[in-house]
């Protein structure tokens, strides 16, 4: 697989796995408009996922489509980042996990808008809108959880302190990343920093959450090396289509 | 050939305008009064010589599942009018509510739907404050948003603080 394939892959990897977390939502949010909002994101983010997937299938060139890519292959094989893979938790903890990666996907698309990859800068231009929907979401929500009872604010600071650690991943490059950002695919990551940074500090400020000190955890998900969480998270996701292969509406 | 024969061009250009009219009576499935040549998502209609039409079809959102059934209703619609059809996706440029018909507006507004805010150009403003949503039933402006999202992806929920009903906004993208 080409630099290039696994650069698009990751994103469209990424997208998948936070799409089919916040899909663990529908039935359980904490009020009927949570509910439509947590899913009306997991749409989203798995129709960009979709055309990603397609997108990397076809620079793959072995045939595969976007279904053999999400449903058949193993654990290893998947290329997200560690953070979106790292279970609910609480509705706060949810809030959190997305905040902090709508800030980065904000930036990230921006970014894409100009790829060399004519269509990774279509999905790009088109997710960038959405994008904006979700940070706008998430970041009303991480304000009024941090601003708002002392229960709500405790919840909101220890889940943003757990998956601080996580955040590292967004902004390291590795030589994938390195190879695409030669050849004008995607930005360098850590080019992203700083867009991310200003979204963060000024909604935590809002919010009146510090932010947690700077983590030298390296994660690897984007390598294929995960946390424990993803592969039960797959063992759901992928039954359906493996206990009925080829099985179609 | 004799003079007053139609050119192919002439030819074609009927064609073109019969397939419009058969596009126009496609609803979109989940805002039925509104037809896909209202909402604006037919980017390109390509006749080929063969009597083939592939018509070009602009997503709303990513995700929106009514997409892949628009898709759907295009090539059978224009298969009982007797054309063989593809639809293929357009993503680029990314569709926007700007491009709704002033008709489609009027439309939505007819059917209780508040229509988007206009000049949604810049939509890389994130914070900035929301234009004023008038209420579709007694258009007053004193309205409030509900939530972020509602019952599909294109809309937002409102309430009206006069007339106290709820009612869905068609947002900006």
């Amino acid at each position: 697989m080409t630099p290039h394939c696994q650069y698009v892959l990751r994103l469209a990897d990424t997208n998948l796995v936070l799409a089919q977390r916040l899909g663990e939502w529908v039935g359980h949010a904490p009020a009927l408009e949570e509910d439509l909002g947590l899913a009306n994101v997991s749409l989203d983010l798995l129709g960009q996922a979709r055309f990603l997937l397609s997108h990397a299938g076809e620079l793959e060139g072995r045939g595969r489509d976007e279904d053999a890519l999400a449903y058949l292959r193993e654990e290893s094989e998947f290329l997200n980042l560690t953070l979106v893979e790292q279970p609910n938790g609480d509705f706060g903890c949810t809030i959190a996990r997305q905040f902090l990666f709508d800030a980065w996907q904000l930036a990230l698309y921006e970014a894409l808008e100009s790829s060399t990859d004519a269509k990774l800068a279509a999905i790009a231009a088109k997710g960038v809108r959405e994008t904006r929907y979700h940070l706008r979401y998430s970041s009303g929500w991480l304000t009024r959880l941090g601003d708002g009872t002392p229960e709500s604010h405790a919840r909101a600071a220890d889940a943003l302190a757990r998956l601080w650690p996580f955040t590292g991943e967004l902004f390291a490059a590795d030589d994938v990343d390195r190879t695409a950002a030669a050849a004008g695919i995607g930005p360098s990551p850590d080019t992203l920093k700083a867009g991310w940074n200003a979204t963060v500090d000024a909604v935590l400020a809002e919010a009146t959450l510090a932010r947690p000190p700077e983590s030298n955890f390296g994660w690897l998900g984007k390598q294929g090396r995960h946390s424990e969480h993803l592969g039960f998270l797959l063992a759901e996701m992928q039954s359906l289509h493996r206990a009925h292969p080829g099985a179609a509406w | 050939m004799p003079l007053n024969a139609p050119s192919r061009q002439d030819r074609h250009e009927a064609t073109r305008e019969r397939v419009f009219s058969v596009l126009a009576t496609v609803p979109d499935p989940e805002i039925p009064v509104l037809s896909v040549l209202d909402l604006g998502v037919i980017r390109h209609v390509v006749i080929a010589d063969d009597g083939g039409v592939e018509v070009g079809v602009a997503p709303t959102y990513s995700g929106c599942p009514a997409t892949p059934v628009i898709k759907a209703d295009i090539i059978r619609a224009l298969g009982d009018a007797g054309w063989t059809a593809t639809a293929t996706d357009v993503l680029s440029p990314p569709w926007s509510s700007d491009w709704l018909t002033d008709e489609g507006r009027q439309k939505l507004l007819d059917y209780g739907i508040a229509p988007p805010a206009r000049a949604v150009a810049s939509p890389r403003a994130l914070w900035q404050p929301e234009a004023d949503i008038a209420c579709p039933r007694c258009r007053s402006l004193a309205t409030e948003r509900l939530s972020e999202f509602g019952s599909t992806p294109c809309k937002a929920l409102y309430r009206c603080t006069a007339c106290l009903e709820p009612f869905d906004y068609f947002k900006c993208l």
